[in-house]
């Protein structure tokens, strides 16, 4: 029996002289056998062990979009304040699976430099590499244009640096001209055509001519095709597409032939302020008090943003559209940011402070995830990621080409507004498989890893 | 027919505003020989005039929606709905027009301060420098008012009574389906009368006499002992107000912002150039032009043939212009050819 204990005791000892062996020689392998191992590889702003990181956040501080890029800073601010764990914690709360603790990204404070995107391609790109270059930034996002987001995006995979878009819809910022290193997670024009589709056929039948005034750019001729080729999957008919330029301010000559050209519907693929001048100039010419074909003449304005839609005043009323996101959601994750954006501002946050949020928390979570800052890590972790909480419903982060699949809101101009930001009531809440389609529909490839 | 009729219409009212501003340009430019940059820029003061004056006609009491906790949510009623009911609600739609009132004033108060506290500082600097510091100061105004305003667009209804459409079909026999805002004729008719109102000051009063005379030759009216320059300091007073009130009026058509000045101004520059630098008469045939081939270019069947001619077909033919015309439609010689 003593034989047999000392017997074991030994082994034990052998046992744990192997183990510990084993442990010591795991700890002195290079470091790329264990799960922070890319922190040891070289790339471009490596935080390496410095205690802080910084995020770039490009979003238009002058010109047309500055009170949308105003709402993305404000939200980035929050965001960032959440990572590192001050304040309520917002989404921090909600958004599940998470792997970030309210200590910043793992333990390094999260820092920010800003940026002027001008809705400029050539001044956003400039002030994304300053960021990147000069301020040494491990991340850049915002931005009001897909014109911009489109032109960020390209420089973000040369340089190596991964950019979490803003507000861009259109298609081709995850599409033709997707990037590995670019994700967006608000949603695009053919979102939007494939949600308003089932509605503007319930309200307004299969028979009716369209006629529509597009941005002459990138997100005004893809938000066309998508709607186009929603409407005429309908059986409605397409009078006219006219593209209008970008800021055209008095677009009286673009509206008066619509007044003979026999369509009862005008759809405005105008964002902002085009969008504000093109609607109440259609509403001046009389076009919502038309009878065309016996039908009332109806205008659709596909892409609506609460903030700009203020600009058209009562002409907004009872138009429809479609909308990322509105702060009166009541799902948890919806909640929970707007309160604490509400509490901090005073207001309610728009959906470009959404989008720009969520994307702020979900790249400081891959980051949490993969253990490493080395952007091919990240990349990967955000690659097929599916989350909730966060607004919008069960979300995905599609692989093939960096698109956000979520729930779409169907909104109208409120007739009835109770308060000054209740200008836009959902209409409904489009379950995202009905806006979703396969990823080669729009080409594209997203490019490489490793830069 | 009625197409046609409907874009000379869209061309003449566009053309307005850009006679409008043009016309101060030049008369500032024919008399103090100033470049002046920050003429658009007076342009958007006006139409915040108008937003001025409608901000402070719908003061109102707010009602707290108290569902909402987060935020402070708010029903508004305007205090002059409450204290004098469907009259309070009548001055309110007519803010626009009352506005005129306030912004003749302010306008002439701005151009004055601006002239005597910035510009006159830099009449006997070169181009260049009047250009730059002009432009800095539109900057500036712009600043100004977007940290007031914010930089989207605040709209600012015509009053309920013409802010629709007229049956001009229906009166021209043309058919029910030619329609035209009513306020953009009301702006047609008003920029028209403006610009009569300043020729007619400018040809039949002597203070407009002594300016025309000072346009021509500044030094032999200065010889004559007038004071030229206190006269001058007037016209850009006059100047600011033209363009003061083309942009109180141009409110409900364009929704203010804070940039609207700049996106004028270049067009307006464009018409001072075909008109012909320092000639009243060539800014305004050059404005009515100008926004009537833009109108025509829009057309889908002027498109068709030529796609994006409505984006360049300005500044086409001002180069056209000035190679056939170097001093511009009806330029006299020896301004800006020094």
């Amino acid at each position: 029996m003593s034989e047999d204990k000392s017997k074991i005791s030994e082994l034990s000892r052998r046992g744990f002289i192997k183990v510990g062996a084993t442990a010591v020689t795991a700890a002195s392998m290079p470091m790329f056998f264990v799960k922070d191992a890319w922190a040891a590889k070289d790339f471009r702003n490596n935080p390496g062990n410095a205690g802080s990181v910084k995020f770039g956040f490009n979003v238009p501080q002058t010109g047309a979009y500055a009170d949308e890029g105003a709402d993305e800073l404000r939200a980035y601010k929050l965001a960032v304040k959440h990572i590192n764990g001050e304040g309520d914690g917002g989404m921090l709360n909600t958004m599940k699976p998470l792997s970030l603790k309210g200590n910043g990204i793992l333990g390094k404070k999260v820092e920010y430099v800003t940026g002027d995107t001008q809705t400029k391609s050539d001044a956003a790109r400039a002030s994304a590499k300053r960021m990147i270059e000069k301020d040494g930034v491990v991340m850049i996002t915002g931005g009001s244009s897909s014109g911009v987001a489109v032109a960020v995006q390209g420089l973000c995979q040369e340089m190596g640096v991964i950019f979490m878009a803003g507000l861009t819809h259109s298609n081709d910022t995850t599409g033709k001209d997707k990037r590995r290193y670019g994700f967006r997670h608000f949603f695009n024009a053919y979102m939007s055509g494939a949600a308003l589709g089932p509605v503007l056929q319930k309200e307004m039948g299969t028979e009716r001519k369209a006629y529509h005034l597009t941005a002459d750019y990138t997100w005004g001729w893809t938000q066309e095709e998508s709607i186009k080729n929603t409407t005429e999957a309908l059986g409605w008919q397409t009078t006219a597409a006219v593209r209008t330029p970008v800021g055209a301010g008095d677009f009286s000559q673009y509206i008066t032939p619509v007044l003979n050209s026999g369509a009862d519907v005008l759809i405005l693929n105008h964002y902002g302020k085009d969008m504000i001048n093109s609607l109440t100039q259609a509403v001046q010419f009389g076009l919502r008090d038309k009878q065309v074909n016996g039908k009332n003449f109806e205008i659709i304005v596909p892409l609506f943003s609460r903030l700009m839609a203020q600009g058209a005043g009562d002409n907004i009323k009872g138009i429809l559209g479609t909308t990322n996101w509105h702060w009166s959601l009541q799902d948890e994750g919806s909640k929970a940011f707007v309160k604490s954006f509400g509490q901090e501002y005073g207001f309610p946050p728009s959906q470009a402070a959404q989008t720009t949020y969520v994307q702020a928390l979900l790249y400081a979570n891959a980051v949490e995830s993969a253990g490493s800052f080395y952007p091919p890590e990240v990349i990967k972790q955000l690659e097929g990621f599916k989350f909730d909480g966060a607004g919008n419903g069960p979300t995905e982060y599609r692989a093939d080409d960096h698109q956000c699949f979520k729930d779409v809101l169907v909104v109208r101009g409120n007739e009835a507004p109770s308060s000054q930001f209740d200008i836009l009531k959902v209409e409904q809440i489009v379950p995202r498989s009905q806006v979703e389609y396969d990823a080669k529909i729009f080409g594209g490839e997203l490019g490489p890893y490793e830069v | 027919m009625d197409a046609i009729l409907l874009q000379i219409l869209n061309g003449l009212d566009k053309g307005g505003a850009y006679a409008l501003i043009a016309l101060g340009l030049t008369l500032v430019f024919g008399t103090l020989g100033v470049v002046n940059f920050a003429h658009g820029a007076l342009f958007m003061l006006g139409a915040f005039c108008a937003v001025t004056v409608q901000k402070i006609l719908t003061i109102s009491m707010k009602v707290k929606d108290e569902s909402i906790t987060f935020f402070d949510a708010y029903k508004e009623q305007p205090y002059l709905e409450i204290w004098f009911g469907d009259f309070g609600t009548a001055i309110i739609d007519w803010s626009v027009p009352i506005s005129i009132l306030l912004a003749m004033p302010i306008m002439l108060l701005i151009g004055l301060a601006m002239e005597r506290g910035l510009i006159r500082h830099f009449y006997k600097r070169s181009h260049a420098e009047q250009i730059l510091v002009t432009f800095g100061l539109a900057i500036v105004l712009q600043e100004i008012v977007k940290s007031f305003f914010g930089a989207n667009p605040i709209p600012s209804p015509a009053p309920g009574i013409v802010s629709g459409s007229a049956p001009i079909g229906v009166l021209l026999g043309l058919g029910e389906s030619v329609v035209y805002p009513w306020w953009r004729m009301i702006y047609l008719l008003f920029s028209g009368a403006v610009i009569f109102a300043v020729f007619a000051f400018l040809q039949f009063t002597t203070f407009g006499m002594v300016v025309r005379a000072g346009m021509h030759d500044r030094e032999t009216v200065g010889l004559l002992g007038i004071d030229v320059e206190h006269r001058f300091t007037i016209v850009f007073g006059i100047a600011a107000v033209v363009a003061g009130l083309a942009g109180v009026m141009y409110a409900p058509i364009l929704p203010p912002d804070y940039h609207m000045g700049m996106d004028f101004l270049v067009l307006s520059f464009v018409v001072v150039v075909v008109g012909g630098m320092g000639s009243l008469g060539g800014a305004v045939a050059a404005g009515f032009l100008l926004g009537i081939l833009q109108s025509f270019a829009s057309m889908n069947e002027v498109k068709a043939i030529i796609p994006g001619i409505d984006q360049i077909i300005i500044y086409l033919v001002a180069v056209i212009i000035i190679l056939v015309r170097p001093r511009g439609l009806m330029g006299r010689k020896g301004v800006m050819e020094d």
